[in-house]
């Protein structure tokens, strides 16, 4: 049964329950709802909410473990032999999954039919044949384990799905059945009701805490595979990146030094435009600017923030990158082979992080007390030596946070660079060469990769890893800074 | 630094000369001269900053306008019955097994018949020399109005083709003579014939609606592409997003604001959130990947996927700027609620929500306008690199079939060798701009409508 109608089926029974009990509890006191503990429709959501949450709460965990289980009871099938050199047991089981929803598919369109399929007798080059006319993807030829998996694969997900509809339905008619029941005049309807949506909301208040240990789980144990196929040492320490695409393993050096040291200098750049602009565009707007400037300005700059990333990458690769290469390429200075370099991306992304410095900024200015400013100007000094001796220094440690928020952007900044720093890593001091950064080799290592078995494609994680813990130590120091910072003036 | 440190230690003739308060010093000057320095600093900052707004909304306007129009070859084809339909029986199945190959010959008559008409004279005396000035999608445009329609076999109808994306650029001012000498596509002869064809009407520049609704084209047919199919997979996207993120994220703020004790538990969940909001978007992208399809084996390129990574990436925004207009309403409301009798939930949902309503609303979409411009996630969970040519017939298809976003598309375009398909990039920017400022407007126009201060 598709999980449409399961869901569906679901919601109906839900809604009789809310009907039934309002109704049971009406009846209990012979329809005068004043005699009641709650109002009546607290009951009926009460069957409501006991039908539906342990429902779907079911459905989503046996979908969340049927595939565990079933990966684990089909690999067993699978001899060792079947497994290549350098391939994986996982390899094997995506291929197995490959052809057994190959097969679903194909009987549904009517090409095969399950007795040809039948274990042992099948004729695997006509079936492999049957499933390509089919229009579904399957490899070149399929051997008998693998067939017998995938049908073994299909059996028990079949099952496995039948059973899960009947238990879902017989947990929300239970679960109805039960609060129907309950409804009576003594019933506390509301409180339950209620303990149940404050349940709801801290289960929503914790999917941060989940997408969290999601994000950790998902980068270290990759990683952990990462690390047991190729040296940590040599990950950390090599000055080379240069990954094999000929085979798996072995020849590829994947050292994180080069990237990083793209991302630093591309970083840099970057907040030599932002900083300056960012900064003196803050102090402007926050000490200076009339009313009416500020009111003009500060939304222009801050268009600067909405437009989407692909925009800038795009302006770096086909506006900044010619410009760049018309001064300073072959026919200019000569210091620049092609358009894409560090030059480019970090011009791009300054221009990205003008607005994230000055806005910043500006409400971390805007929070040093007026009567720090009286003070001064009541010693004689003009506006500027206020601004430079007595603002500044007092919003200092402020905008160092800004600046760190803004220097963890430009560390995790994707687009950019992927469309307009190159993809060679180099370690050079040439910010008109082209050179690559992390997160531009996540996305080249990762890009319509299916395969997560080879550590070409496993570094991805390592690399994820390190930005992530380099980004989360910027923004919690930055943010640290920041508060304290506020704590100070209030 | 002020002036008190110096007139300690005054000489005499320095007194004699600041007897007039009226005529300044030098060291006043210098003063002012330093503050009016530091003053345009500021103004030379904001410049830069609405500067390099400028370039950057001139340089995608002049860039991406060209999408809109398209250059089309205007011909008669005569649909010949002995290539089209050789048994004579117009059955479809038949009419099926002609290949685009066999409209190719007959479309490029056509456009060579054009010339004859009209007595052009040209060095180029074959029929398949028109093949330059034609696009590989011709042929299948033809091939498809003859199998909807197999009477109109035998008959010379009129089309209205697409050029080459050469004659394209050529017409746009992209393709210039001088680079012409080096492509193969193309030689200067053709353009000659581009030149002489355009006054005389057949080959014309118009709106072209195709690349709003239409899908994208391959490698070699950037004349053909349009950004329609991927608009559709961001828009199911953005349904997923704000089915779930809207209500999850109510639900969070609702208990951080309202219910939460100050715990442990609690400070827990307000640091990750602060944290998750800085997190890099590729970071969630991995995430997506990981979870969703390494671990629950859903579809891959599915827009279910890409919103449900976006969902996780766009909470914090939208629990940040729900929490803040909770925030902003008074107590009162609450203490009023209170006391009259209603429980401390009836009081949140039945009075303080829905003041907060519209700022939440706000929120929604600011944050909805910053999940439509994501790409680094969607490249990770594989929304690019293959054609995203079949729009949708469905809700399930819709969230489950492989597609593309617009985002992912552009970087699909800027990625490809030939410059035709930056053209479709900066369009397709300047569509997204599109939506995005008018969800932007939609969003400050609500909070001017709605906005309540107490």
């Amino acid at each position: 049964m598709p999980l449409l109608w399961l869901s569906a089926i679901i919601l109906a029974l839900a809604t009789a329950g809310f009907f039934l009990g309002r109704a049971r509890a009406l009846a209990s006191v012979n329809g005068s709802s004043e005699k009641l503990h709650s109002l009546p429709s607290y009951y009926g959501s009460n069957a409501l909410m006991k039908s539906v949450f342990p429902a779907f709460g079911a459905m989503l965990l046996w979908m969340l473990v049927q595939p565990l289980f079933i990966d684990n009871r089909v690999a067993q099938l699978i001899p060792d032999s079947e497994i290549d050199e350098g391939s994986s047991i996982g390899l094997v089981m995506s291929e197995v999954r490959r052809t057994a929803d190959g097969i679903t598919n194909a009987i549904n369109a009517g090409f095969i039919d399950d007795e040809t399929l039948t274990a042992g007798q099948a004729d695997l080059s006509d079936v492999t044949q049957r499933l390509k006319d089919a229009g579904q993807v399957v490899t070149n030829d399929i051997t008998q384990p693998i067939l017998n998996a995938a049908q073994e694969y299909r059996a028990l997900s079949e099952t496995s799905r039948s059973v899960m509809t009947i238990v879902v339905l017989l947990v929300a008619l239970l679960g109805a059945g039960w609060g129907v029941i309950q409804s009576g005049r003594d019933f506390r309807a509301r409180n339950v009701v209620e303990q149940g949506i404050l349940g709801i909301l801290i289960a929503a208040a914790s999917v941060a805490i989940l997408t969290t240990i999601g994000i950790i789980f998902s980068l270290i144990f990759n990683t952990i595979e990462f690390f047991s196929l190729y040296p940590a040492v040599e990950f950390f320490t090599l000055l080379e990146w240069a990954p094999s695409f000929s085979g798996r393993g072995g020849a590829s050096s994947l050292g994180i030094l080069p990237l990083l040291w793209g991302t630093i200098y591309i970083s840099v750049v970057a907040l030599l435009v932002a900083v300056p602009v960012g900064l003196f565009s803050a102090i402007y707007l926050s000490e200076y600017a009339s009313p009416r400037v500020r009111g003009i300005a500060k939304p222009l700059l801050e268009i600067l923030a909405g437009i989407p990333t692909i925009v800038y990458g795009l302006f770096a690769l086909l506006t900044i990158g010619p410009l760049l290469v018309s001064v300073f390429g072959e026919d200019g200075a000569g210091w620049m082979g092609g358009g894409r370099s560090v030059m480019t991306a970090g011009i791009a992304m300054g221009i990205m992080l003008i607005p994230f410095v000055s806005s910043l900024s500006d409400d971390i200015i805007n929070a040093v007390p007026q009567s720090l400013r009286d003070g001064s100007y009541g010693l004689g000094a003009t506006q500027s030596e206020t601004i430079k001796q007595v603002v500044l220094p007092a919003a200092l440690p402020g905008i160092v946070g800004a600046i760190l928020l803004a220097a963890s952007r430009a560390i995790g900044e994707t687009m950019i660079v992927v469309l307009g720093a190159g993809a060679a890593a180099r370690l050079s001091l040439n910010p008109f060469e082209a050179m690559t950064t992390v997160t531009a080799k996540i996305v080249s290592q990762l890009t319509g990769d299916s395969d997560f078995a080879s550590p070409e494609a496993l570094v991805a994680f390592a690399l994820g890893i390190t930005l992530f813990v380099l980004t989360l130590c910027l923004n919690v120091f930055a943010l640290y800074i920041v508060r304290k910072y506020r704590e100070q003036y209030e | 630094m002020t002036d008190v440190s110096i007139s300690t230690t005054p000489s005499a003739p320095d007194r004699a000369k600041r007897v007039s308060l009226i005529s300044s010093d030098a060291r006043t000057e210098k003063r002012k001269s330093a503050e009016r320095r530091f003053r345009m600093y500021g103004i030379a900052g904001i410049a830069t900053g609405i500067f390099f707004l400028i370039v950057l909304l001139v340089s995608i306007v002049s860039s991406g306008t060209g999408a809109f129009q398209q250059t089309f070859i205007n011909a008669s084809v005569y649909l010949d019955p002995s290539k089209l339909d050789k048994n004579g029986n117009r059955a479809i199945e038949d009419l099926r097994k002609v290949s685009t190959f066999g409209y190719t010959p007959l479309i490029q008559q056509a456009v060579f018949d054009k010339l004859e008409q009209n007595g052009i004279e040209t060095p180029l005396q074959k029929r398949g020399d028109m093949k330059a000035l034609i696009s590989a999608s011709a042929a299948a445009q033809v091939r498809d109005v003859v199998l909807a329609n197999p009477d109109l076999i035998g008959e010379t109808v009129d089309f209205r083709i697409l050029a080459s994306s050469r004659v394209d650029g050529y017409l746009k001012g992209r393709v210039q003579r001088e680079d012409v000498a080096r492509d193969k596509n193309i030689d200067a002869e053709h353009l000659d014939l581009v030149d002489a064809l355009v006054p005389l009407g057949i080959i014309e520049k118009t709106f072209n609606i195709d690349f709003i609704t239409g899908a994208d084209a391959s490698e070699s047919r950037a004349e053909a592409a349009g950004i329609g199919v991927a608009m559709i997979g961001s828009f199911f996207m953005m349904l997923v997003v704000l089915v779930l993120s809207l209500p999850i994220g109510v639900a969070a703020s609702i208990y951080l604001e309202e219910f939460a004790p100050k715990n442990r538990w609690t400070d827990l969940i307000e640091v990750n959130i602060a944290n998750l909001a800085a997190v890099p978007s590729i970071v969630f992208g991995i995430l997506g990947l990981a979870v969703f399809i390494q671990f629950m084996h859903l579809p891959q390129s599915a827009p279910l996927v890409g919103g449900l990574v976006l969902t996780l990436m766009t909470l914090p925004t939208i629990i940040i700027s729900t929490r803040a207009s909770l925030k902003a309403v008074p107590p009162s409301i609450r203490d009023a609620a209170l006391g009259v009798g209603a429980s401390k939930m009836q009081s949140v949902f039945h009075h303080v929500l829905p003041l907060a309503a519209p700022g939440i609303l706000t929120g929604t979409i600011i944050g909805l306008a910053q999940a439509l411009g994501e790409t680094a996630p969607l490249l990770l969970i594989g929304m690019v690199g293959f054609i995203a040519s079949n729009a949708p017939d469905g809700i399930a298809s819709g969230l489950l079939d492989p597609n593309s976003a617009m985002p992912a598309q552009i970087y699909e375009w800027a990625k490809r060798a030939d410059p035709a398909f930056y053209e479709r990039a900066w369009g397709g920017i300047i569509i997204l701009l599109g939506f995005l400022i008018s969800m932007n407007t939609l969003a400050v126009i609500l909070r001017r409508r709605f906005e309540r201060r107490w």
